[in-house]
């Protein structure tokens, strides 16, 4: 006998793009007209992939798409994808708050999702009366809250205020509190949102913590939905990807992992001036990024401690004012963390002309980071006058890869260790 | 598909689910909630106010005050034979129940898509904690009227409350099913409809003056062809107020043909809301 206890079959989701509320009885009408007749669904037909970046005129999209897992006893799903990929969706359906269009979940224990902290809370009733409240909301009884109770309050930490109104509450105070009711539910399959996301390091940690006891210790399963990729790396044993409505992968949760950022490598290998994520005015649009080293020559591979230059090519589309330019570079390691920022503010650099097509040189006088794949976004804006915020021109995400190989940054003959960065410092034995 | 081994699945969510079904037994699971919620209407409701629960009260007498003043005093409408105050305070307390309920289960899914958003819990539990809650501050305002009648008894007005009182609970019941009935097949229509909204605040006291409060029935019959008498009666509420005047106060004339007919109206009209009620809730929150 398989002790599987949770099983999503073929699940699919539709939903309608853009105005709802304009030509809903003419549709509705029609689909009803459709099934009088045993016809099927007009609008069941006509959904396409769940894709964010790419315009379409079809107003049904599905934003999730045969969707199909199995989740055993004990074990602590990861699921990770990008905005808009269908996490969230596919949450929702876990926890019933809507209803899949097709396909189906079976579960053989009690659901209960953690999609936000504190969901009910009133704020003029204290803090008991509110982990009451909640907890029932959560699908506790009675008997199971007041059993937990002194549980319940050490953990949140807010033992002295509990008989005062939650509005007194900061706003910390009231997601510990909230954070602690949800700790203390004994379902049988949890799912979980990056709620996690809140409150200070401390509490954060004991977030982590009670949620690996509740899989570990108690042999519950969880599901766990985030983008922090090293909560999902200390917690999941197993992952999933998403991607565009639909899985991906799925293996053990580092497998996920890597795939996953893989994945977000491969879209900056499509070529620049045919990204339609980009945002901003487009007065000026980069057109193409790439890195030449010291003798001028364009590379792929870049070695820790050597000299490049980062070329942005860029097309004038309408007048600006090349003294209002900011621009704006940020690098992201593997893990989807902020690496560095090069900043043209920061550097106090005033630009003079922008020509109808030219180029932006960076200029890297030696490179600091150690082995490792790192993602790089740009910003390009202008202030427009002193007084008013600044107006994004053009704005890409993932916009390149810089792939770094291990070079002999001290020129001491002896290659860097892998990942991080690299600190200008001297060591000495006394 | 693989329906080989029959696995004994504690539940499935699926796109389909019968439109009738309410599931009983995990209603009863959820009984403690409903109760909390219950409890934190009341509370919430008087918290950092000076009068409390007294505000339950407040909202029936003046309204049974200011109509006593127009309705008796200056348009000289008559009541049974019993003080016009305590024969409008009568129809005021069962009113406010309905129309309370009413408003209050009609917004059911615009007032808690939050928290229907975020949880899942048996979206009935909403509906028929309204009605509970409402039965609460119904209590209080039912003591306030007993209060006022046993006072009009002792300053020896012709008042006999009769043993019919006792179908008091009776007749509560059919006035919770109406406003729930009714107010779930209107929070169901406003997800996609938002019209309906703005319908419903003025329906409700445009109903208030088809259904007899300030009048006495006996009046309108008085006045209108008997052909017609029946349409009074068309009105569900009509029956049900008749009843309740009946019984404590002694005035206007009765008929259990239309109690039932009331009854057979509440127990249609609550299963056509549970019919829209169970449609909707499986995926408005795509739609609202």
């Amino acid at each position: 006998m398989s002790d599987i206890i949770l099983k999503v079959e073929n699940l699919s989701k539709q939903y309608r793009l853009g105005k709802i509320g304009t030509g809903t009885l003419s549709h509705d009408l029609n689909r009803w007209w459709h099934t009088v007749r045993g016809k099927e669904d007009p609008y069941l037909k006509v959904g396409e992939v769940n894709d964010r970046s790419s315009m379409s005129n079809n107003q049904y999209v599905w934003a999730l798409k045969d969707i199909n897992f199995e989740v055993q006893q004990g074990e602590v799903l990861g699921i990770i994808g990008k905005n808009g990929a269908g996490k969230s969706t596919l949450l929702k359906i876990l926890s019933r708050v809507t209803s899949p269009t097709v396909g189906s979940v079976k579960a053989k224990g009690r659901i209960a999702s953690l999609l936000e902290v504190g969901t009910g809370f009133h704020p003029e009733m204290t803090g008991r009366e509110n982990i009451f409240l909640n907890g029932a909301i959560l699908g506790m009884t009675k008997k199971e809250i007041a059993s937990k109770l002194d549980e319940i309050i050490d953990f949140s930490g807010c033992k002295r205020y509990i008989d005062t109104p939650v509005k007194r509450y900061s706003s910390g105070m009231t997601v510990r509190l909230a954070f602690a009711v949800a700790a203390h539910l004994e379902p049988e399959i949890l799912v979980v949102d990056e709620v996690l996301a809140v409150g200070d390091a401390e509490f954060q940690k004991k977030a982590i913590g009670k949620m690996q006891d509740i899989s570990k210790t108690d042999g519950r399963t969880v599901l766990f939905v985030s983008h922090n990729m090293a909560a999902v790396k200390s917690l999941c044993t197993k992952g999933i990807v998403l991607e565009h409505g639909g899985i991906t992968f799925s293996g053990t949760s580092d497998d996920a992992i890597n795939y996953y950022l893989e994945n977000s490598y491969k879209k900056s290998e499509i070529k620049l001036s045919e990204r339609i994520d980009r945002k901003g005015n487009q007065k000026l649009s980069i057109l193409n990024i790439f890195v030449k080293n010291k003798d001028e020559v364009v590379v792929g591979e870049m070695h820790s401690g050597e000299y490049y230059k980062l070329i942005f090519e860029y097309q004038k589309q309408k007048d600006i004012d090349p003294k209002q330019l900011t621009i704006v570079l940020q690098f992201k390691n593997e893990n989807d963390e902020l690496v560095t920022t090069i900043a043209t503010d920061e550097l106090g650099t005033k630009f003079s002309e922008v020509k109808e097509k030219g180029t932006i040189e960076v200029e890297i006088p030696r490179l600091q980071f150690r082995e490792g794949r790192y993602s790089m976004q740009y910003m390009i804006s202008e202030k427009l006058s002193f007084n008013t915020p600044h107006q994004v021109v053009d704005y890409l995400q993932d916009a390149f890869t810089l792939t770094v190989i291990r070079g002999d940054y001290w020129h001491s003959g002896v290659l860097n260790r892998p990942k991080g960065f690299i600190q200008e410092a001297s060591i000495q034995l006394l | 598909m693989n329906k080989t081994k029959n696995e004994d699945w504690l539940f499935e969510i699926s796109p389909k689910k019968s439109a009738l079904e309410i599931n009983f037994k995990e209603l009863w699971h959820y009984r403690d909630l409903l109760m909390l919620f219950v409890k934190r209407d009341i509370v919430t409701f008087y918290k950092q106010t000076v009068l409390g629960p007294i505000w339950f009260i407040i909202q029936p007498l003046l309204t049974s005050v200011i109509q006593f003043i127009i309705f008796s005093k200056i348009a000289n409408i008559p009541s049974d034979g019993v003080p016009y105050f305590l024969f409008v305070l009568a129809g005021n307390i069962l009113w406010f129940y309905f129309s309370d309920c009413l408003k209050a289960v009609s917004e059911t899914f615009t007032a808690n898509q939050n928290i229907f958003g975020k949880v899942y819990f048996p979206r009935v539990i909403m509906p028929i904690k309204v009605v509970f809650s409402n039965l609460v501050k119904f209590s209080i305002q039912f003591s306030f009227f007993i209060i006022v009648l046993i006072y009009y008894i002792n300053k020896g007005y012709d008042i006999s409350p009769s043993l019919l009182i006792l179908i008091t609970p009776v007749l509560l019941i059919i006035t919770a099913m109406l406003a729930m009935g009714v107010g779930m097949i209107i929070s169901s229509l406003t997800v996609k409809y938002r019209d309906l909204n703005f319908v419903i605040t003025f329906g409700i006291s445009l109903f208030m003056y088809i259904t007899p409060i300030v009048y006495p029935t006996s009046l309108v019959l008085e006045k209108i062809n008997p052909k017609y008498h029946i349409l009074v009666y068309l009105n569900p509420l009509t029956g049900i107020l008749d009843f309740f005047k009946y019984a404590f106060l002694g005035s206007g004339s009765i008929n259990l043909s239309y109690l039932l007919y009331s009854l057979f109206f509440g127990i249609v009209v609550l299963f056509l809301g549970v019919l829209f009620f169970n449609r909707t809730e499986k995926s408005f929150i795509d739609v609202i």
